[in-house]
Protein backbone atom coordinates (compact mmCIF):
# COMPACT_ATOMS: atom_id res chain seq x y z
CA UNK A 1 0.00 0.00 0.00
CA UNK A 2 2.66 2.51 1.06
CA UNK A 3 4.95 1.44 -1.81
CA UNK A 4 2.13 1.96 -4.28
CA UNK A 5 1.47 5.46 -2.97
CA UNK A 6 5.16 6.35 -3.00
CA UNK A 7 5.62 5.17 -6.60
CA UNK A 8 2.66 7.21 -7.86
CA UNK A 9 3.54 10.29 -5.83
CA UNK A 10 7.15 10.17 -7.05
CA UNK A 11 5.82 9.84 -10.60
CA UNK A 12 3.47 12.80 -10.20
CA UNK A 13 6.29 14.97 -8.82
CA UNK A 14 8.67 14.00 -11.63
CA UNK A 15 5.92 14.37 -14.23
CA UNK A 16 4.96 17.82 -12.98
CA UNK A 17 8.55 19.08 -12.79
CA UNK A 18 9.47 17.69 -16.20
CA UNK A 19 6.13 18.41 -17.92
CA UNK A 20 7.68 20.78 -20.47
CA UNK A 21 10.56 18.49 -21.46
CA UNK A 22 10.52 16.47 -24.66
CA UNK A 23 11.45 13.22 -22.83
CA UNK A 24 7.88 13.21 -21.56
CA UNK A 25 6.56 11.94 -24.87
CA UNK A 26 8.24 8.59 -24.19
CA UNK A 27 6.42 7.88 -20.90
CA UNK A 28 3.38 6.65 -22.80
CA UNK A 29 5.47 4.04 -24.62
CA UNK A 30 7.29 3.00 -21.44
CA UNK A 31 3.93 2.62 -19.73
CA UNK A 32 2.71 0.38 -22.57
CA UNK A 33 5.84 -1.78 -22.39
CA UNK A 34 5.40 -2.23 -18.62
CA UNK A 35 1.74 -3.17 -19.09
CA UNK A 36 2.61 -5.66 -21.85
CA UNK A 37 5.27 -7.33 -19.71
CA UNK A 38 2.98 -7.57 -16.71
CA UNK A 39 0.01 -8.89 -18.68
CA UNK A 40 2.30 -11.50 -20.19
CA UNK A 41 3.39 -12.49 -16.67
CA UNK A 42 -0.26 -12.52 -15.59
CA UNK A 43 -1.01 -14.84 -18.52
CA UNK A 44 1.80 -17.14 -17.39
CA UNK A 45 0.53 -17.32 -13.83
CA UNK A 46 -3.06 -17.80 -15.00
CA UNK A 47 -2.06 -20.61 -17.36
CA UNK A 48 -0.02 -22.40 -14.72
CA UNK A 49 -2.69 -22.00 -12.03
CA UNK A 50 -4.99 -25.03 -12.05
CA UNK A 51 -7.53 -23.31 -9.83
CA UNK A 52 -8.02 -20.66 -12.52
CA UNK A 53 -7.91 -22.97 -15.54
CA UNK A 54 -10.44 -25.42 -14.06
CA UNK A 55 -12.87 -22.75 -12.88
CA UNK A 56 -12.72 -20.44 -15.85
CA UNK A 57 -16.49 -20.47 -16.43
CA UNK A 58 -17.39 -19.51 -12.88
CA UNK A 59 -14.64 -16.87 -12.87
CA UNK A 60 -16.11 -15.44 -16.07
CA UNK A 61 -19.61 -15.42 -14.60
CA UNK A 62 -18.47 -13.63 -11.41
CA UNK A 63 -16.65 -11.08 -13.57
CA UNK A 64 -19.78 -10.54 -15.67
CA UNK A 65 -21.99 -10.02 -12.60
CA UNK A 66 -19.53 -7.54 -11.07
CA UNK A 67 -19.39 -5.63 -14.35
CA UNK A 68 -23.16 -5.43 -14.59
CA UNK A 69 -23.40 -4.22 -10.97
CA UNK A 70 -20.66 -1.62 -11.20
CA UNK A 71 -21.66 -0.30 -14.61
CA UNK A 72 -25.39 -0.13 -13.83
CA UNK A 73 -24.70 1.66 -10.54
CA UNK A 74 -22.56 4.28 -12.26
CA UNK A 75 -25.17 4.74 -15.03
CA UNK A 76 -27.90 5.57 -12.50
CA UNK A 77 -25.67 7.98 -10.57
CA UNK A 78 -24.56 9.66 -13.81
CA UNK A 79 -28.19 10.11 -14.83
CA UNK A 80 -28.98 11.79 -11.53
CA UNK A 81 -25.95 14.14 -11.73
CA UNK A 82 -26.80 15.01 -15.36
CA UNK A 83 -30.38 15.97 -14.47
CA UNK A 84 -29.46 17.80 -11.31
CA UNK A 85 -26.35 19.75 -12.31
CA UNK A 86 -26.03 19.95 -16.10
CA UNK B 1 -8.28 -0.16 -29.55
CA UNK B 2 -5.27 -1.60 -31.36
CA UNK B 3 -3.25 -1.34 -28.18
CA UNK B 4 -5.96 -3.09 -26.14
CA UNK B 5 -5.84 -6.04 -28.51
CA UNK B 6 -2.05 -6.17 -28.28
CA UNK B 7 -2.31 -6.29 -24.47
CA UNK B 8 -4.86 -9.08 -24.61
CA UNK B 9 -2.79 -10.93 -27.18
CA UNK B 10 0.23 -10.93 -24.84
CA UNK B 11 -1.93 -12.15 -21.99
CA UNK B 12 -3.26 -15.00 -24.15
CA UNK B 13 0.26 -15.88 -25.33
CA UNK B 14 1.30 -16.11 -21.67
CA UNK B 15 -1.63 -18.39 -20.86
CA UNK B 16 -0.89 -20.67 -23.82
CA UNK B 17 2.84 -20.88 -23.09
CA UNK B 18 2.13 -21.77 -19.47
CA UNK B 19 -0.53 -24.33 -20.40
CA UNK B 20 1.80 -26.00 -22.88
CA UNK B 21 4.53 -26.13 -20.23
CA UNK B 22 7.17 -24.59 -22.50
CA UNK B 23 7.81 -21.68 -20.16
CA UNK B 24 10.67 -22.08 -17.67
CA UNK B 25 9.70 -21.50 -14.04
CA UNK B 26 12.23 -18.70 -13.66
CA UNK B 27 9.89 -16.30 -15.42
CA UNK B 28 7.21 -16.93 -12.81
CA UNK B 29 9.45 -15.28 -10.25
CA UNK B 30 7.24 -12.69 -8.54
CA UNK B 31 10.13 -10.34 -7.82
CA UNK B 32 10.45 -9.28 -11.45
CA UNK B 33 6.71 -8.62 -11.66
CA UNK B 34 6.81 -6.52 -8.48
CA UNK B 35 9.53 -4.25 -9.82
CA UNK B 36 7.87 -3.85 -13.20
CA UNK B 37 4.67 -3.02 -11.30
CA UNK B 38 6.44 -0.26 -9.37
CA UNK B 39 7.81 1.10 -12.64
CA UNK B 40 4.29 0.99 -14.09
CA UNK B 41 2.88 2.96 -11.15
CA UNK B 42 5.68 5.49 -11.49
CA UNK B 43 4.84 6.02 -15.18
CA UNK B 44 1.14 6.32 -14.36
CA UNK B 45 2.13 9.04 -11.87
CA UNK B 46 4.25 10.83 -14.48
CA UNK B 47 1.33 10.92 -16.90
CA UNK B 48 -0.92 12.39 -14.23
CA UNK B 49 1.69 14.96 -13.15
CA UNK B 50 2.46 16.05 -16.69
CA UNK B 51 -1.19 16.19 -17.76
CA UNK B 52 -2.64 19.52 -18.82
CA UNK B 53 -6.27 18.46 -18.81
CA UNK B 54 -6.91 18.68 -15.11
CA UNK B 55 -7.66 22.37 -14.89
CA UNK B 56 -9.20 22.98 -18.30
CA UNK B 57 -12.44 21.26 -17.26
CA UNK B 58 -12.53 22.99 -13.88
CA UNK B 59 -12.19 26.37 -15.58
CA UNK B 60 -14.89 25.67 -18.10
CA UNK B 61 -17.53 23.96 -15.98
CA UNK B 62 -16.61 24.92 -12.42
CA UNK B 63 -16.63 22.62 -9.44
CA UNK B 64 -19.64 20.63 -10.59
CA UNK B 65 -17.35 18.54 -12.82
CA UNK B 66 -16.17 16.88 -9.61
CA UNK B 67 -19.66 15.43 -9.27
CA UNK B 68 -19.02 13.10 -12.21
CA UNK B 69 -16.07 11.09 -10.85
CA UNK B 70 -17.93 11.08 -7.53
CA UNK B 71 -21.00 9.62 -9.24
CA UNK B 72 -18.85 7.02 -10.99
CA UNK B 73 -17.22 5.96 -7.75
CA UNK B 74 -20.35 5.97 -5.57
CA UNK B 75 -22.45 4.27 -8.25
CA UNK B 76 -19.88 1.56 -8.97
CA UNK B 77 -19.36 0.69 -5.32
CA UNK B 78 -23.11 0.62 -4.59
CA UNK B 79 -23.77 -1.59 -7.60
CA UNK B 80 -20.91 -3.94 -6.71
CA UNK B 81 -22.08 -4.09 -3.11
CA UNK B 82 -25.55 -5.20 -4.19
CA UNK B 83 -24.22 -7.71 -6.74
CA UNK B 84 -21.79 -9.19 -4.21
CA UNK B 85 -24.82 -10.58 -2.38
CA UNK B 86 -25.33 -12.84 -5.42
CA UNK B 87 -21.73 -14.06 -5.24
CA UNK B 88 -21.51 -15.81 -1.86
CA UNK B 89 -18.08 -17.28 -2.63
CA UNK B 90 -16.35 -13.89 -2.63
CA UNK B 91 -15.86 -11.38 0.14
CA UNK B 92 -17.26 -7.87 -0.22
CA UNK B 93 -13.78 -6.31 -0.15
CA UNK B 94 -12.56 -8.64 -2.93
CA UNK B 95 -15.61 -7.68 -5.03
CA UNK B 96 -15.06 -3.98 -4.36
CA UNK B 97 -11.39 -4.22 -5.35
CA UNK B 98 -12.47 -5.70 -8.70
CA UNK B 99 -15.07 -2.91 -9.11
CA UNK B 100 -12.44 -0.30 -8.21
CA UNK B 101 -10.62 -1.18 -11.43
CA UNK B 102 -13.10 1.19 -13.18
CA UNK B 103 -12.38 -0.50 -16.53
CA UNK B 104 -8.63 -0.01 -16.09
CA UNK B 105 -8.13 -3.74 -16.58
CA UNK B 106 -4.36 -3.82 -16.98
CA UNK B 107 -3.46 -1.96 -13.80
CA UNK B 108 -6.23 -3.42 -11.62
CA UNK B 109 -5.64 -7.06 -12.61
CA UNK B 110 -1.90 -6.69 -12.13
CA UNK B 111 -2.28 -5.10 -8.69
CA UNK B 112 -4.83 -7.66 -7.55
CA UNK B 113 -2.71 -10.56 -8.81
CA UNK B 114 0.22 -9.19 -6.86
CA UNK B 115 -1.73 -9.05 -3.59
CA UNK B 116 -4.42 -11.75 -3.92
CA UNK B 117 -3.17 -14.13 -6.58
CA UNK B 118 -4.06 -14.95 -10.17
CA UNK B 119 -7.61 -16.16 -9.48
CA UNK B 120 -9.03 -12.80 -8.34
CA UNK B 121 -6.63 -11.11 -10.78
CA UNK B 122 -8.35 -12.95 -13.63
CA UNK B 123 -11.78 -11.89 -12.35
CA UNK B 124 -10.53 -8.29 -12.36
CA UNK B 125 -9.08 -8.62 -15.85
CA UNK B 126 -12.29 -10.01 -17.35
CA UNK B 127 -14.66 -7.74 -15.40
CA UNK B 128 -12.82 -4.58 -16.34
CA UNK B 129 -12.40 -5.57 -19.99
CA UNK B 130 -16.16 -6.16 -20.11
CA UNK B 131 -16.74 -2.74 -18.60
CA UNK B 132 -14.63 -1.05 -21.26
CA UNK B 133 -16.37 -2.97 -24.04
CA UNK B 134 -19.81 -2.18 -22.62
CA UNK B 135 -19.14 1.50 -23.37
CA UNK B 136 -17.69 0.80 -26.82
CA UNK B 137 -20.73 -1.28 -27.75
CA UNK B 138 -23.59 0.23 -25.71
CA UNK B 139 -22.43 3.87 -25.69
CA UNK B 140 -25.30 5.21 -27.85
CA UNK B 141 -27.88 3.27 -25.81
CA UNK B 142 -26.43 4.66 -22.56
CA UNK B 143 -26.72 8.24 -23.84
CA UNK B 144 -30.31 7.63 -24.90
CA UNK B 145 -31.56 6.24 -21.61
CA UNK B 146 -29.17 7.64 -18.98
CA UNK B 147 -28.09 10.99 -20.39
CA UNK B 148 -24.89 12.35 -21.85
CA UNK B 149 -22.75 11.80 -18.77
CA UNK B 150 -23.54 8.10 -18.56
CA UNK B 151 -20.90 6.75 -21.01
CA UNK B 152 -18.33 8.83 -19.12
CA UNK B 153 -19.27 7.28 -15.78
CA UNK B 154 -19.47 3.81 -17.28
CA UNK B 155 -16.12 4.26 -19.01
CA UNK B 156 -14.37 4.87 -15.70
CA UNK B 157 -10.63 5.36 -16.10
CA UNK B 158 -10.72 4.77 -19.87
CA UNK B 159 -12.53 8.01 -20.74
CA UNK B 160 -9.22 9.73 -21.44
CA UNK B 161 -8.13 7.18 -24.02
CA UNK B 162 -9.95 4.12 -25.41
CA UNK B 163 -13.57 5.17 -24.86
CA UNK B 164 -13.04 8.85 -25.67
CA UNK B 165 -13.98 8.54 -29.36
CA UNK B 166 -17.33 6.91 -28.46
CA UNK B 167 -18.07 9.60 -25.88
CA UNK B 168 -17.20 12.35 -28.34
CA UNK B 169 -19.43 10.83 -30.99
CA UNK B 170 -22.55 10.12 -28.92
CA UNK B 171 -22.44 12.60 -26.02
CA UNK B 172 -20.98 15.40 -28.16
CA UNK B 173 -17.64 17.22 -28.44
CA UNK B 174 -18.52 19.56 -25.55
CA UNK B 175 -18.10 16.58 -23.21
CA UNK B 176 -14.51 15.82 -24.25
CA UNK B 177 -12.98 18.09 -21.60
CA UNK B 178 -15.17 16.49 -18.95
CA UNK B 179 -14.22 13.00 -20.14
CA UNK B 180 -10.50 13.83 -19.97
CA UNK B 181 -10.86 15.31 -16.49
CA UNK B 182 -12.93 12.36 -15.30
CA UNK B 183 -10.47 9.83 -16.76
CA UNK B 184 -7.55 11.44 -14.97
CA UNK B 185 -9.24 11.55 -11.57
CA UNK B 186 -10.46 7.95 -11.82
CA UNK B 187 -7.12 6.80 -13.24
CA UNK B 188 -5.38 8.18 -10.21
CA UNK B 189 -7.90 6.65 -7.83
CA UNK B 190 -7.68 3.08 -9.22
CA UNK B 191 -4.43 2.00 -7.49
CA UNK B 192 -5.48 3.77 -4.30
CA UNK B 193 -8.92 2.15 -4.05
CA UNK B 194 -7.69 -1.28 -5.14
CA UNK B 195 -4.91 -1.39 -2.57
CA UNK B 196 -7.24 0.09 0.06
CA UNK B 197 -9.86 -2.65 -0.38
CA UNK B 198 -7.21 -5.37 -0.50
CA UNK B 199 -5.68 -4.15 2.75
CA UNK B 200 -8.99 -4.36 4.64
Amino acid sequence: MINILLCIMAGIAVGYLARKRTVMKYTGSLLSVAIMLLLFFLGLSVGSNEQVVNNFTSIGLDAFLLTVGGTAGSLFCAKWVYKKFF
Amino acid sequence: MKQSFLYLFLFVVGVILALSGIMPGVLLNDNIATWVLYALLFFVGIQIGAGKNLFAALKRFGWKVLMIPLATTAGTFTGVLLISLLIPGRSLTDCLSVGAGFAYYSLSSILITEFRGAELGTVALLANIMREFSVLILGPWMVKYFGKLSPISAGGATTMDTTLPVITKYAGPEFVVIALFHGMIIDFSVPLWVSFFLSL
